[in-house]
Order: C-alpha cells, then structure tokens, then sequence
C-alpha cells in the first residue's frame, strides 16, 4: 500500500514516515505544497495524508487539485486548528477522514487502516473466527473453544470491534467512539473497565489469550501464533 | 458612509451659555426697569413744573378781569426760574390772547384734557421743528369766561440727559455682566477640580493596584455616585483579574507537574545504560505524561473556546431517558466493577441541543458522582421538565462538600482537597466543561451537599 504524507514540520514528518512505514506501508514524504502537489498529481496513491497549514500551497489547493482531476484516492487531512469550519470545508472539498493535531500515532494508524478497507470491496461476513473464538453476527452469538458465552450488547458490539479490526491497535479514543458514540475524550478508566470485563468473559479460563493491552496506545485482539507456540 | 460622530457640548460651555443667557436677561430687566423709572421721574417732575404755570396762568387771568395788557409781565413773574417753557391761551372762540413765543402748537396737539388736573397721566408729548416738547391743554372757566390754556416744556434737556444716562447704563451693565460671566467661569473650572482630581487618581491605578478604592466621601455629593459605580467596577475587575491570575498559576503548576515528572525520568533513565525493557519502561512512562498534558491542554483550549464563544451548538432534538440509557451503557462496568448502581428515574423528556456537548457534559457528572460515590451507593439521576425547563439531578450519597467549596466547584483546576491534587480523574477541569456546556446551552448548573445526598443540578432550556 503506497501512502503520500504531505507535512512540513519536520518531526512530525519523520515520525509520520517511519510509524507507517514499520506499519508496513510504502511511504512517500513531501516537505512542502508544491511537491505534496506535484506527487499527489502524478503519482498514484492508495491514500494521502494532508496536512492543511503549509507554508507555501495549502492542503485545501491539494484536495481541490486531486478532485478536480477526478482521482478519488482516499484524504485523511490533519488540522492544529480545531474549529468546525476548517472540518465541514475539508470533508465538503471531498476529503474523508480528519484529524486534529496533536493526534497520537495509533489514531492516525487506525483511521489509514479503517479508510484503506473502505476502498476496498466489503465482504458480507456472517462470522468472524480468531483461533477458537468465533462469533456469529446474525445470531449474535459467541463461542470460545465451543462453549457458549454470554455477552452483554455493547460487550458483543466491543468484541465485534476488535474481531473486525484484529491485529490492529486500537486506541481508547476509537473504541469508545466506534462502540458508545463518545466522540471526545472521555473517561478511558471506563474503557478499561469494559475491556477488563470482555477479557473475564472469553479470555481468562481460555488459552491462548487473545485481547491484548498495548501500553501507552490502546488495545488490539490478535492470535500471537509465534509467541504462544 | 459613517455617520459623524458628534460630541456633546463641553459642560464649562453649556454652563457657561446658561450663564450667559441668565445675567443677559436680568440685566436687560434691571436696565428697562431703571430708565422706566428715570423717565417716570422726569414725566412727574415735568408735569409738576406744567402745573405750577397752569396754576399760575389762571391765577393770572384771574386778576386781569377781561384787560390781558398786564398779562405777559405777571405771566413771566409767574413762571420765572423755570427754562424753556413755553404757554399759549386762547379764549372761547379760539382766538390767541397770549403766547409767550411762536411756536405753533395746534398741529401737535392731540387731545384736549378739558377739567382735568394736570398731572403725569394728562400730560402729551409733542414734536415740533424736530424738538420734543412735553405738553398739556385743559380749559379752565374763570369769572365766567372759558379759557384754553397750552403749556409746554421743552423736553431736549432731558432727552440728552436720558440718553446719556442710558449709554453709561449700559455700559456699566455691560461690565457687570462681562465680570459675572468671567466669574462663573471661573466657578466652573474651579467645581469641576474635584472630576479631574477623581480623574487623576484613576489614572494612577495599574493592574497591579487593582485594590485602590475612591472614597466616595472625598469627592462632592454629585460625584459620588460615580465614584461608587468606579469601585463597583474595580471590584468586578479585581475578582476577575484575580480569577485569571490563579488560573495562570494553576495551569503553569499543573503544566510543570507532568513536564518535571518526564525530565526527570528521562535524564535518571539516560544516566546509565539500560536495558531495553527499562528504557521501554521510561517510553511509557514519558508518554502516559504526554497523554495527561494533551488532554489537559485540548481541554483548556476547549473550554477557552467555549468562554469566549466560539462553540458552534448543533440543535438536534434529545430524548434525555434515551440519552441516559446510553451513558448507563457506557458506564455499566465501571460502576459495576465500584459495586454502585445507576438508577434513572424519569419521564419523557425532550430538550433541543448539541448532542455530543452534553453527553460530554453528563458524562463528566456521572464519572464524578461514581468516582465519589461509596461502595454499594446508588446514583440517582433525575430527570425531569416544567414548562419550559428540562432539568437533570445527578446525586450520590458520597461525603458531603462543605459549603466554601460550593461556591468554586465548578471553576477550573479547583480541588476541595489539594492534596489529592494528581489522580486518574484528571485535572480538575471536569465540572468546569459541565458548566461550560450548560450554560453555553443558556441552561445553569448548581450543586447542593448535605450529610445524605450530594446532588448536581442541571437546567436546560428545553429549546435553547
């Protein structure tokens, strides 16, 4: 997957680059507008991330350029400015995704990830399997090991979250968003707590485990096959 | 096209104008009053002097019993010592017996007073060849004839006399009022002294003398009522003023709480080689900090925003059970997990609002009341609506907060204990944003604390 950063504060670039780099995308940084422009225009991307204050030609001509030519690569801008006119012109200027700086890393990584799937075809998916734990999303059921288990809604809605998204870190801000529609920084002891509870239900008597605390960042389910083996 | 600002007219000049107005009517009055009564004067002591030949004539004619060749020479006798005078006296067929000059008075004379005493009211003035003169004619009947008798003074004397009088009248008139407006002027600069002495002392007054007060007992009656509204004003500057500078100290101490914590285990952690799972320790460590700075910043900022009026409110329509329902949703396992129990009692009720501001809002009121709410408590939220009012209780039976507190619960960074300064509940901007939210929805927050109950309350208007 190739990436585009268009970004001019440099340490924030450099990070930018080797994050999604180590997160295995191809990367291609632009220091400044008239490059960010040149490459957006020639180049083709699987996605650009758009910083929208630049020194010389800002994201907002970027954006316009790229949609005048009718190419439709996903934009996921990033705005210091947090004001609602800068996200209503970026998203009606036909961006898809925003961010507000300063961001963390993980979000920028689960929003790139979330905006690569939607370009590509869903697959209607009736049941979701890691290792022995299966969930059936018509039947809202789930089953460990071939044990039934009980979860309450949001708790079916969290586990589907992370199942959906395995291997992925996703950090509290994502997860409280995408289960309880708290779109701001809440309470992230209540996350925890939730996760915790998930965990006793269809980790704690079962091997291996599969919901994982990444420290500092958030959380990810995965079935780590080479540690546990 | 602006229109011209116009500033009103200077108080020494309206004053001033006033002033001027005054003396130059009453010394217009003084002035009309003096000549009217000089000029009286002269009628009386004119009419006098035409009586006393009146008199004299017909105490002459009295004597000549039809012969008038004596006449002249008793006439002059008579009206001796007085100048410019002047008779005439005509018998019943109007023919002229005597006249003591030729001077023509029948083309003057407007009236005849026949019987009438002479005195300042039957008196005439007359003009003839350009000389005034101040005349009478009355008939007299003596020793059965009938005689017209015609005296006349020549007035020019007294006319030079008056206008003389006049001009020097007017001049010293004209001095008196140039010295009294002088004067009031005087009075003006020196009664407004004390404005600009309150003037001055304003002046001296800097931020950093916020306390300085104006006695309102210094300064004269008139003024003190803007000497007291004055110190209204500082004192509401000085609280907030005041305000301001314990919020820049609380966010400078609560900025360098987390900034010394990651220099310090960033130069301990660099100080000797470690192992990878120690400076691993020291990444997460450092970034925890970093989370607390960002959020404690994202929220000043926020709430900076929302003072100064710059949220934009979405208006969509809420159904705070529904909205409630959820948040219990949200909340379910970390309440369970403090073994306290989320109870709502309500009805239907519908407020018009930005949604994710105030659930941002009643999230922060629900982690508050789980957060001190004992093991096994309850918290009750009540939801209910009069008229035109929604209103939201969010209470727990946790320890009661003591009246001082109160009062500056809902202002930022405040702590009831400072000693629980830095805990896993932030930094003390929670109730701050539920303020912010609500009353950026017109609403008003409060909270009441007894020995029982400890209770939040939100009003909202149910379309804001």
């Amino acid at each position: 997957m190739r990436l585009l950063v268009v970004e001019d504060e440099t340490k924030t670039a450099d990070y930018l680059r080797q994050g999604l780099t180590e997160a295995g995308f191809q990367v291609s940084l632009a220091r400044n507008g008239l490059d960010g422009h040149h490459l957006a225009m020639t180049e083709s991307f699987d996605l650009v991330i758009l910083d929208v204050m630049l020194p010389d030609v800002d994201g907002w001509r970027i954006l316009q350029s790229l949609r005048e030519a009718k190419l439709t690569t996903p934009v996921l801008f990033l705005t210091a400015r947090d004001s609602v006119d800068d996200r209503v012109k970026g998203l009606e200027l036909g961006a898809d995704d925003y961010l507000i700086k300063p961001f963390a890393f993980v979000e920028v990584l689960a929003r790139v990830r979330s905006l690569l799937r939607r370009t590509q075809t869903p697959v209607a998916q009736d049941e979701l399997q890691v290792a022995d734990l299966e969930i059936n999303l018509l039947k809202r059921r789930v089953t460990r090991a071939g044990k039934r288990i009980n979860l309450s809604h949001k708790e079916f809605c969290l586990l589907e979250l992370l199942m959906r998204r395995q291997g992925e870190v996703l950090p509290r801000s994502i997860i409280a968003s995408q289960v309880w529609d708290m779109n701001f920084d809440s309470d992230t002891n209540v996350i925890d707590v939730a996760i915790r509870r998930l965990r006793s239900k269809v980790d704690d008597e079962f091997e291996p485990k599969l919901i994982h605390t990444v420290r500092g960042m958030g959380y990810k389910l995965e079935w780590e096959q080479d540690h546990d083996a | 096209m602006t229109p011209k600002l116009q500033r009103p007219l200077s108080l020494s000049l309206r004053v001033m104008l006033f002033v001027m107005l005054a003396i130059g009517l009453s010394l217009l009055l003084i002035s009309r009053l003096v000549l009217s009564t000089v000029e009286r004067h002269f009628v009386e002591q004119d009419a006098d002097e035409l009586r006393v030949m009146v008199d004299a004539i017909e105490h002459a004619l009295a004597h000549e019993n039809g012969d008038f060749a004596s006449l002249p020479a008793n006439l002059s006798t008579a009206i001796s010592g007085h100048h410019g005078v002047f008779y005439e006296v005509k018998d019943d067929s109007g023919a002229v017996l005597f006249s003591s000059a030729g001077l023509d008075f029948s083309s003057a004379v407007s009236s005849i007073s026949p019987d009438a005493a002479v005195d300042a009211d039957t008196t005439q003035l007359w003009t003839i060849d350009n000389r005034t003169y101040r005349g009478v004619v009355v008939l007299r009947l003596i020793d059965g004839s009938r005689y017209q008798i015609t005296s006349a003074i020549d007035m020019e004397f007294h006319r030079n006399f008056l206008n003389a009088f006049q001009r020097s009248l007017w001049l010293i008139l004209l001095g008196a009022g140039v010295i009294t407006l002088l004067a009031a002027w005087i009075g003006v600069y020196q009664g407004l002294r004390p404005l600009r002495g309150v003037s001055n002392r304003v002046r001296t007054i800097q931020t950093n003398k916020l306390d300085t007060r104006l006695d309102p007992v210094a300064v004269p009656i008139e003024l003190q009522d803007l000497v007291l509204s004055f110190n209204q004003m500082i004192e509401q500057l000085e609280a907030g003023f005041s305000k301001l500078s314990h919020f820049s100290d609380d966010i400078a101490h609560e900025l360098r709480t987390p900034l010394t914590n990651m220099i310090t285990q960033t130069q301990v952690g660099l100080s000797k080689a470690r192992s990878d799972a120690d400076y691993r320790e020291l990444l997460y460590s450092v970034l925890e900090e970093q989370e607390r700075l960002n959020k404690m910043v994202n929220d000043m900022l926020w709430l900076a925003k929302s003072e100064n009026g710059l949220l934009k409110l979405s208006n969509t329509p809420i159904d705070l059970q529904d909205e409630f329902q959820s948040l219990f949703e949200f909340f379910d396992a970390f309440a369970d997990e403090r073994g306290v129990s989320l109870v709502v009692n309500s009805n239907r009720v519908l407020v018009q609002g930005d949604r994710d501001l105030l659930r941002r809002a009643f999230t922060n009121l629900l982690s508050n009341a789980i957060h001190h709410s004992p093991k096994q408590g309850v918290v009750n939220v009540n939801l209910s609506q009069d008229g035109a009012n929604a209103s939201i209780t969010v209470e727990n039976n946790g320890p009661v907060i003591a009246a001082n507190h109160i009062a500056n619960i809902f202002d930022r960074f405040y702590r009831i204990d400072p000693s629980r300064a830095r805990n896993s509940e932030g930094a003390g901007l929670g109730l701050a944003i539920v303020k912010s939210v609500i009353e950026a929805h017109d609403g008003e927050v409060a909270v009441e604390s007894n020995a029982t109950r400890t209770k939040f309350i939100a009003r909202l208007p149910r379309n804001s």
